[in-house]
Parts: structure tokens; C-alpha cells; sequence
């Protein structure tokens, strides 16, 4: 459990974490709270030559309520978020996955910034982000550019960002009257999760009107359910939940594990989309 | 008469540990030392063409660097195995570095020693091995098929040995028997997690000729035994020293190959060598555990009074044949008949090679694997009758008594089973928590509940010499110790076992406290360097309690007997004419006349006026052949909510009311049934151990071996009865093992109750979530 050798940079300012990965090149990687990194790298999996420690650029972690959007500082811990008064409404869902991460120690080590940017597909975020139509800032050398979330997980550990870019910020679109929640299955409290479901669910009437939904690890990328989405329109009780959440199986075939089979994956992401749309919806 | 003993007396260990002043083998530093890293084979069977170390030799701090030919002439014998258990087992080379074929993933095949850890790791990196890969066979059904791969070459197939045992007329049991049960369970390979992985260091003296290795063993003075064999050293210039360890279930209870390595290359090199395993070498390079298929079938009548057991058992020993591989399913041999009676047992075991890390003892030893069948299989046996488990247990139970016969064979040395289980029923309320499942059930409630029992006898303080000898072990089972009381009247106690997690420095010192009538924190205790305790056969098996501390207790009594010959002596009285109270003898009649332990202790170090044929000092060692096991005995009842929608078992409540015979320390005794009860449901619910067909463990970090952590389990529900031993002066019996022997066969006892009215007789271990959810999917003809 060493990690090859490695350098390591702790710059001051973005400007200098920015300049430092344009030098590292293709093996320089930028280092916020580690937890998804550092394990890689211990086990040999990840061997940067060159990790850009950006944890000093406190002006990364923030929270700002923006108007019509929430801007969220790459550098926010879980446990920050988990706490963020300015994540209220649809944006709470931000909040609640947060506080689902991991163990306390995670929470308060790891950050938004460096969970996205990842792109693990056991990851909580993603999902949340994808239900939400959130955005992706990356700074690189040329300035900075903002992408949909849809558009940011290429793969799994693989993401739009470019090697000499950081990821400084996520953006959320404000949403009042919805309701939402996140639930994941897992073996262990610390686990990752073997599926999650991120659900933003608005209704008229006690009926569903439009409806969003996350999955995590699922795919090699976070996904859309959106065949779920489509059928949960309209939706007023359990059955017609229940019959929304077998579309499901129209987001493809998920992946086989050590922790579950596809069939049992897609089992379990039915049963969360039930129960996940069944506790917003109460 | 005791003031210490019973009590739940602070852990004199924790200041230390808990404040991180603890002496760890991985935190030692020696002048001059150096650092070894191993090149480890990722194939399940390759021969070794060659070994190109010239690239890893130019790396930055590497001194040096070999191979398993480059050693091969280090060894005067290979890694030991003392357990031969039958006259024609099959016993493979095993040498601590391969030299021609690896056999398991993880075998070592060639070692870099540099000036850093993170050198030598780097440079291990840089080892150019030419393999030539093998065919390779994991599972022990494979390795048993007729065109099977060999492991060995030179063995015509991989089977190692058979070891039957029987008594009674087993045929004509199941000819009379109006019913009978087969059962079939796999026990999955388990990995054993003590919190500190292993480590060691050997520092030579060159000029001397000496060897002093630190290491984290359970078995430091059999160590020191076999490393002197294994790299021939006289056994007087080895000193083992176990520090601080932490943990070991079995795990360190074995002579390894990185310890007799370090010490190869502390000799060639004359430098002190240490390695250190990271967890993941460790899940590659430690032994394993379990890994099983049995077969037990039951004789009964049909009010279900059993009257033989059939057991055929096929054991995974691995690639090679570590310590006591061979002997771990006979310690469970005995038991298949559990706390039962009946007239006739026949059980049979093979042990098998596979190509995977070597299997060893792993809490508990062969006695949850005996366990989880026989109270697996009664429950079984109970649905076929159509009675309560809790009846069948009661109408198969051993009588009442002193040296009960089993239908395995051995004399239990005091039962009471009866009372203890009804003991269990009343903790949990049997009756409400029945009647809540029926409702669940009757309601199509998608959470149900189910009870699982487990009412085990299990077998400690190994071991009597002679018993041992009969099964061809390799070695004795007493335990010694040394008690001397100090000139300024404080007392050291030296003993032979090497705790490393189980408090023996408290318990220990209640023992010599009350017997020696001092204040517990006069009493010192000294262990795991076998320069300081010469004599010991150290921890393992429950046994330290009802072995080594037997001799600590003889020994204080010695001590004691020698105190009050000078007593009499200085006050002018026969011995006879004097009581010992409190740590002092005064003259029956006449409580003025006193002399006290501590003046005593004085006066035999000044010598100045001692008996005649007296010598100075006032010291005594024991040695404690025990003269028969002990048969600790207890009733586990756990009670598990299934989501039928997922299938995650979650266990709601765990009541234990165990019989360890009298308890020294009773929160000592509820931590090791806290772990053990873990221990024992992770193997029900979470862990196993997985190999692809390449030989390639799968399961190779805590990501993916699922250790649960306290998050997973309820508050466990403890209570006791204490039915003392006559197997020693003490009335203890051990509690180091029973709670993962009882607990995993509760769990899944609970997890088919759940599930019973579904028709569902079994769910193989472990229990995850999808094997669980397929098995009523598959009960409810395909619907979930």
C-alpha cells in the first residue's frame, strides 16, 4: 500500500495550480481531499508523476446563492454541504447525497470538486447532479468553460475535463416546490454504493408532473432513467409508481460485480426508484 | 477470598495502548537497518525459467536482491508443519522463497532488500521474472476431478491425507433409525483481519553468532523452536520477542515465510532486516481460513432423538501445508455431535491441495465449521420431526454432569445444557418474538423475521500432552510460568503464553493479586520474549486461560507454600499453626504475630535466617499439563429482518448466554463474545474469499472483503451461567473462540426460519443481499 513516487505542489493561487498542471502534462494530477486518489494510488492503479495539491485555495469553498442559481465551490467538503443552509429546495438533494457519502471521515475530507471530477460511477454525486441539469466550471489555461452535467461523465474514471483543467465549480439551477431524496443500497455503511437513485419529483394535484431521476452505478457513467421519467408522469399511486419504475431496464444493461449481478442491479434500482419517489412524494 | 478475581477490573494494557505508547513491530528501528520487499508470484501455478534482479540492484538505496535459487542453501529445513495427522499424509517442500514452481498467487519468488520500505517496494517493481504459466486448479471439487492439474508434481493427485474417526456401531444406527436428514454446507474461505497486519525484524550479532527477531506471532517460543530448524541456528542464539500485537485469530499462529527470511538475510547480509506487509500482501500472504464442503447426515427416531452422525468433510489446505493445516478440521472432528447425544459417530475428512494461499487455524479452528453443520443440520432434523428447535435441542441434549460421555468420543468435564438454553429463551422473550414472526408471515409483511438457535459445546485449553500425542501432533500442550516475589515486595509474573488483544497482563495479575494476597498493581507480568519467559507454549485455542493461567495460579501457590515454611520458620511456629489472609500469615490465636508477604519476600532475598535446605529467594515455576480439555457450552439465539424487496438481512437483536466456567474478568469475557459473535456473523452475512479460476484472489482488499463493521450489528444481548470445570483448580474453561463458533449458525439458523414457510431449507453462505433475494424469488416460483 505505497504508492509509486510521485511529486508533489501545494500552489497558493489557482493561477499557479493551473500553470503547474500545464507543466506536469498527461501524468500531473490535481489532489483535493484524496479519498478517491489516494486509495487508487496506494494500490499502484493511479501512478501520477505529479500531484497539484489545490487544497489551499480556500477561495474555492464556497456555497453562493446566485439568484436564479446555487454556485458550489469545487472545494465544499461533504460535510459542508451535508450543512449548507443555501441548499434548500430542489437543491437540497445536493445536501442530502452529501451527507449519504461515505463515513464521517470521508465527509469532512472529501469534496464536490474532486468526487465529480473522478467520475467514479459508484459515486453519489453524479447522479444527483444529472437529475438536477446541473453545470461543470473547468478552469484551464485558456479560461474557463462550463459544461452540462449530462455532457461531463465520458466513462468510468473519465470525464470531459481536460489534463491541464480543474474543476472549480458546480452550478445548480434553483427550483422550489419539488420535492427530493436519494437512496442507495449498499453492503456496508461505508460502502459504495452497488446502486443509488436520485430522484427530483414535482406534482399537481397529488399527481406527478415531471419527474427526474439519477442513477448511480448503473453504467460506466451515471445515468438518466429516462423512460422512468416519462412513465411517472401523470403517476398518483403505488401501482402506477411501481409499473414506472420496471422502465427502469430501458436505461440498459448495468454492469455485473462481485456485489451484484445486472439482474440483480436492475432489481435493485427498481425497488429504490419505488421507494425513493414513495418517500418524496410523502 | 477473592478480591480481584470476577471482578471487572480496568484492562491494565489499555493506558498504553490507547494513548499510542504501544511497541509495535512495524514502529521498531534498529542502527543500521534495512528493509526487505518481496516479488510475489501473480499466477496461480508458474514455473519459475528465471530471475533478472539486475534492474531492481541499480535502483536507488537497493543493496541487494535474490532469488529463491539465490537463497536456496539458507535453509537447513523448509517452513514447518508439526501435524502430521496420519502415517501416510502427503507433506509438500515448502520452501520460504519458491526456487522453481509458485504455486499460489502470492507465493514469494524473489526479495529486494533496501535502505527504505519504499525503496525495496519500488525496486520489487523492477524484478524480471520469466514464468512460464501452469495449469491451475482453485476449488477443492476441481482439485479432485480425476484429469485435475496437480499442485504437486510429484503426487500422483492433490489429495493429502483422509483421518477417520468413529465410534459406536454407525451402520446399524441408521439401520434402526425411523428418519433420517442429509445436509450438505460449504464453508466459504475466509480471510482472517487482525487489526495489525504482520511484521518482522531480525537483528543479528553477528560476532555472537546471534539472532534476535521481533515479530508479530502469537507463538513466539514454538518460533523460536522452528526458526532455529528451519536456517540452522543453535535454539540458544535465537531470541523471539512478540511486542505489542495486534490481534492475530489464528492468523500469527504459524511459523512464516517472511520470518525466516528476514533472519536468512539478517545472516548474509549482517544487517538487521525488516519487513512489514500492507494489508492486501497480507490477504495474499497470510494464511486463510474455512474453506470446507460437508456432507452430515443424522440417525434418529421419529420423536427426533438422534442416534448417529455420519460426517464426510473435504478440507481446502492450500497450496502447502502451513503449521497445523492438517489438524484444524480434527478440532472439529470430535464435535459434530455437538451438545447431543447418541450411539454411534463416524466422521471422515480429507484434506485437499489447492492453488491458493495456504489454509491455517482461524478462530475457532475446525469448531465452527463442526458447529454450523450439526446445528445446521438439527434444525433440519426439526422440521422433518415437526418440533420446535428449541425442543429438539432438549430432547437430544447430554445429561447433567461430570466427565460426560459424547458420541464423539471425548469426556465433557461438566454439562448443564438445559438450563443455559432455557436461560437464552427467557433473555430474548421466545415466546413474543415467535408469535411477531407468525403475524409478519400470516400478514405477507415484506420484512419477516426469523430466529435462529445455536446451542454449542466447543473444546479449550489445549491441550492434555498425551491426548495430543495420540493425534500425532507435534508437540506438548502445558504452559509455564514463573512467580516471584521482588525484594521490595512487589511480585513478577512470567508467563509462557504471549497475549495479543486478550488482557492477559490484567487477568493475569487478578489471579496472582488474590493468590499471592498483594494489590493488583504490585503484580508485574512479562510475556512474549522468550529470553525473559524461557518456557511457554503460547497463545492459541482458548487455552491461555485454562493452561497458562492455571500455571500462574500453581506457581503463586508455590510461592505462597514457600512463604509460609519461612513464616513459621521466623516466628518460631509449626506451619501448620498459621493462616494466610490477605497476603499475610498470622498465628492462628495469636493475630499479632504477623508476617507478611512483602516482609517475607525481604527476608528471603537478605537470606539472613532461612530454614535449613531453604534457598534464597522466594520465586516458584510451574509448568500445567492440563489433564483434560475444557468444553465451554452456551445458547445463541439471533433474530434476523429480511427486506423480502432486496433481500438484505439485518440482524435485529443476538442474545448469547455462555458457560465459560468461572469468569476471571467479566468484561475481558464480554469483549472476546462481542468479537467473536462479529467475527462469526460476518462469515454468515459478509465475508468470503474468491477465487477466479486462475487463481487470481478477487476478493483482495477491504473494498471487496467485506469486513462489517459495528454499523452492521445490533447491541449484542449477554448473559452467562457458570457451570465451573474440573478439568482445573480455577473452574475456567476459555472464551476466546466460542463467540464465532456459536454465532454463525444462529445467523443463518434465523435467516432459513425467515424463510421456512417458503419451503426454503437452506441459504449457502454468505448470506448477501442477491443469494438471499434469488432464493425467495426461485421459493415463489420466479416472482419476486
Amino acid at each position: 500500500m505505497i504508492p509509486a513516487a510521485f511529486e508533489y505542489e501545494r500552489p497558493s493561487s489557482l493561477d499557479e495550480a493551473l500553470a503547474l498542471l500545464a507543466d506536469g502534462g498527461d501524468d500531473a494530477r490535481p489532489l483535493a481531499g484524496g479519498h478517491s486518489l489516494l486509495p487508487l494510488m496506494r494500490l499502484r492503479l493511479a501512478r501520477p508523476t505529479l500531484l497539484v495539491d489545490i487544497g489551499g485555495l480556500n477561495d474555492l469553498r464556497y456555497v453562493r446563492d446566485e439568484g436564479d442559481q446555487i454556485a458550489i465551490g469545487a472545494l465544499c467538503t461533504h460535510h459542508a454541504l451535508s450543512h449548507a443552509p443555501e441548499l434548500s429546495g430542489g437543491c437540497g438533494l445536493i445536501a442530502e447525497v452529501a451527507g449519504q457519502i461515505g463515513d464521517p471521515q470521508v465527509r469532512h475530507r472529501g469534496t464536490i470538486g474532486g468526487s465529480v471530477a473522478h467520475a467514479d460511477p459508484a459515486s453519489d454525486l453524479p447522479a444527483a447532479l444529472l437529475a438536477l441539469d446541473a453545470e461543470v466550471v473547468a478552469q484551464g489555461p485558456g479560461g474557463s468553460r462550463s459544461i452540462a452535467a449530462a455532457d461531463f461523465f465520458v466513462g468510468p474514471l473519465m470525464s470531459a475535463l481536460e489534463p491541464s483543467e480543474i474543476l472549480t465549480e458546480v452550478r445548480v439551477a434553483k427550483r422550489e416546490g419539488c420535492a427530493s431524496g436519494y437512496q442507495k443500497f449498499q453492503r456496508r455503511a461505508q460502502d459504495w454504493a452497488i446502486v443509488g437513485v436520485a430522484a427530483v419529483v414535482e406534482s399537481d394535484g397529488g399527481s406527478i408532473s415531471n419527474a427526474a431521476i439519477g442513477l448511480t452505478n448503473m453504467s460506466g457513467t451515471p445515468l438518466r432513467a429516462t423512460a422512468v421519467e416519462e412513465a411517472l408522469a401523470g403517476a398518483a399511486d403505488e401501482g402506477a409508481i411501481a409499473e414506472a419504475a420496471k422502465k427502469v431496464s430501458e436505461a440498459g444493461t448495468p454492469f455485473a460485480d462481485a456485489n451484484a449481478s445486472a439482474e440483480f442491479r436492475l432489481h435493485l434500482a427498481e425497488v429504490l426508484i419505488r421507494r425513493v419517489i414513495a418517500d418524496a412524494m410523502s | 477470598m477473592t478480591k480481584y478475581v470476577g471482578g471487572g477490573v480496568p484492562r491494565k494494557e489499555d493506558p498504553e495502548l490507547l494513548t499510542g505508547q504501544g511497541t509495535f513491530v512495524e514502529t521498531l528501528t534498529v542502527p543500521g537497518m534495512l528493509h526487505a520487499a518481496l516479488v510475489r508470484s501473480p499466477y496461480g501455478a508458474a514455473r519459475i525459467k528465471s530471475v533478472d534482479t539486475s534492474a531492481a540492484l541499480e535502483a536507488p538505496g537497493v543493496v541487494a536482491a535474490f532469488s529463491g535459487e539465490d537463497l536456496a542453501d539458507e535453509w537447513a529445513a523448509g517452513l514447518p508443519m508439526a501435524w502430521p495427522v496420519t502415517e501416510d499424509i502427503r507433506i509438500p517442500d515448502h520452501w520460504p522463497i519458491a526456487k522453481d514452481v509458485a504455486r499460489y498467487v502470492g507465493d514469494g519468488v524473489a526479495v529486494v532488500v533496501a535502505t527504505s520500505r519504499t525503496a525495496a517496494t519500488d525496486a520489487a517493481e523492477l524484478v524480471e521474472v520469466d514464468y512460464e504459466e501452469l495449469p491451475t486448479v482453485v476449488d477443492i471439487e476441481s482439485a479432485l476431478a480425476e484429469d485435475a492439474p496437480r499442485v504437486h508434481e510429484s503426487m500422483e493427485n492433490n489429495e493429502c491425507y483422509t483421518w477417520t474417526h468413529a465410534t459406536g456401531d454407525i451402520d446399524e444406527a441408521f439401520a434402526k433409525a425411523d428418519l433420517t436428514v442429509t445436509c450438505n454446507y460449504t464453508q466459504p474461505r475466509l480471510i482472517p483481519n487482525a487489526m495489525e497486519p504482520r511484521a518482522v525484524l531480525a537483528q543479528p550479532s553477528p560476532a555472537a553468532g546471534e539472532f534476535t527477531v521481533w515479530s508479530t506471532t502469537q507463538i513466539p517460543h514454538i518460533a523460536k523452536v522452528l526458526l532455529s530448524m528451519i536456517l540452522g541456528i543453535p535454539e540458544s542464539k535465537v531470541r523471539v520477542i512478540a511486542p505489542d500485537v495486534g490481534g492475530g485469530f489464528g492468523s500469527k499462529l504459524n511459523v512464516y515465510a517472511e520470518e525466516a527470511l528476514c533472519v536468512a538475510l539478517a545472516r548474509r547480509l549482517g544487517a538487521p532486516i525488516k519487513w512489514v506487509a500492507s494489508r492486501s500482501e497480507g490477504y495474499l500472504a497470510t494464511i486463510h481460513g474455512r474453506d470446507q464442503l460437508q456432507e452430515i447426515e443424522l440417525a434418529a427416531t421419529r420423536e427426533g432423538k438422534i442416534l448417529g452422525y455420519r460426517v464426510k468433510i473435504l478440507a481446502n489446505m492450500g497450496a502447502y501445508l502451513q503449521l497445523v493445516a492438517p489438524g484444524v478440521p480434527l478440532l472439529g472432528g470430535f464435535l459434530y455431535c455437538g451438545s447431543y447425544g447418541g450411539e454411534a459417530y463416524h466422521f471422515e475428512c480429507t484434506g485437499v491441495f489447492t492453488n491458493t494461499t495456504p489454509t491455517d487455524a482461524y478462530r475457532g479452528a475446525g469448531r465452527p465449521e463442526a458447529t454450523f453443520a450439526i446445528e445446521r443440520a438439527i434444525d433440519t432434523l426439526a422440521r422433518k420431526v415437526g418440533v420446535d428447535p428449541a425442543e429438539i435441542r432438549k430432547r437430544n441434549f447430554l445429561p447433567t454432569g461430570e466427565m460426560v460421555e459424547s458420541p464423539g468420543g471425548l469426556a465433557f468435564d461438566t454439562t448443564d445444557y438445559e438450563p443455559n438454553l432455557d436461560r437464552a429463551l427467557e433473555v430474548l422473550d421466545y415466546g413474543a418474538v415467535s408469535a411477531e414472526r407468525d403475524k409478519r408471515r400470516e400478514e405477507g409483511a415484506s420484512k419477516l423475521l426469523g430466529i435462529g438457535l445455536s446451542t454449542y459445546v466447543e473444546m479449550c485449553g489445549l491441550a492434555p500432552s498425551q491426548v495430543l500425542a495420540s493425534l500425532n501432533y507435534g508437540a506438548g500442550g502445558w504452559d509455564a510460568a514463573t512467580v516471584r516475589m521482588l525484594p521490595t515486595g512487589k511480585a513478577e509474573v512470567v508467563t509462557g503464553t504471549s497475549p495479543h488483544g486478550q488482557g492477559h497482563v490484567t487477568s493475569w495479575s487478578q489471579i496472582a493479586a488474590d493468590a499471592l494476597g498483594v494489590d493488583i498493581d504490585d503484580v508485574e507480568v512479562l510475556h512474549g520474549d522468550t529470553h525473559v519467559a524461557p518456557h511457554g507454549m503460547n497463545t492459541y485455542g482458548s487455552r491461555s486461560l485454562s493452561v497458562g493461567g492455571i500455571a500462574v495460579h500453581e506457581a503463586c501457590g508455590r510461592v505462597v507454600d514457600k512463604a509460609r515454611a519461612l513464616a513459621a520458620h521466623l516466628l518460631e511456629v509449626s506451619p501448620d499453626d498459621l493462616e494466610f489472609e490477605d497476603g499475610t500469615f498470622s498465628v492462628k490465636g495469636v493475630p499479632d504475630r504477623t508476617q507478611s508477604i512483602q516482609e517475607l519476600a525481604f527476608a528471603a532475598w537478605t537470606a539472613h535466617s532461612l530454614p535449613e535446605d531453604t534457598e534464597p529467594g522466594l520465586e516458584a515455576h510451574c509448568v500445567w499439563d492440563p489433564p483434560n480439555f475444557t468444553f465451554p457450552f452456551g445458547s445463541h439465539i439471533c433474530v434476523v429482518e429480511i427486506d423480502t424487496d432486496t433481500g438484505e438481512v439485518d440482524v435485529v437483536r443476538y442474545v448469547a448466554v455462555d458457560d465459560c466456567g468461572n469468569v476471571i474478568n467479566p468484561t475481558i469475557v464480554d469483549g472476546q463474545v462481542h468479537g467473536g459473535i462479529a467475527q462469526g456473523v460476518a462469515a454468515a452475512l459478509y465475508e468470503e474469499a474468491v477465487y477466479s479460476e486462475d487463481g487470481t484472489l478477487e476478493t483482495s482488499t477491504m473494498i471487496n472483503y467485506l469486513v462489517p463493521s459495528a454499523a452492521e450489528l445490533p447491541s449484542f444481548e449477554l448473559d452467562r451461567t457458570v457451570t465451573p470445570s474440573n478439568s482445573n483448580p480455577l473452574g475456567v474453561k476459555g472464551i476466546g473462540e466460542a463467540g464465532t463458533i456459536a454465532s454463525t449458525p444462529a445467523v443463518i439458523n434465523a435467516v432459513v426460519d425467515a424463510l421456512s414457510h417458503m419451503g426454503v431449507e437452506d441459504v449457502a453462505m454468505p448470506a448477501t443481499p442477491e443469494r438471499v433475494w434469488r432464493t425467495i424469488r426461485d421459493a415463489n416460483g420466479g416472482a419476486a
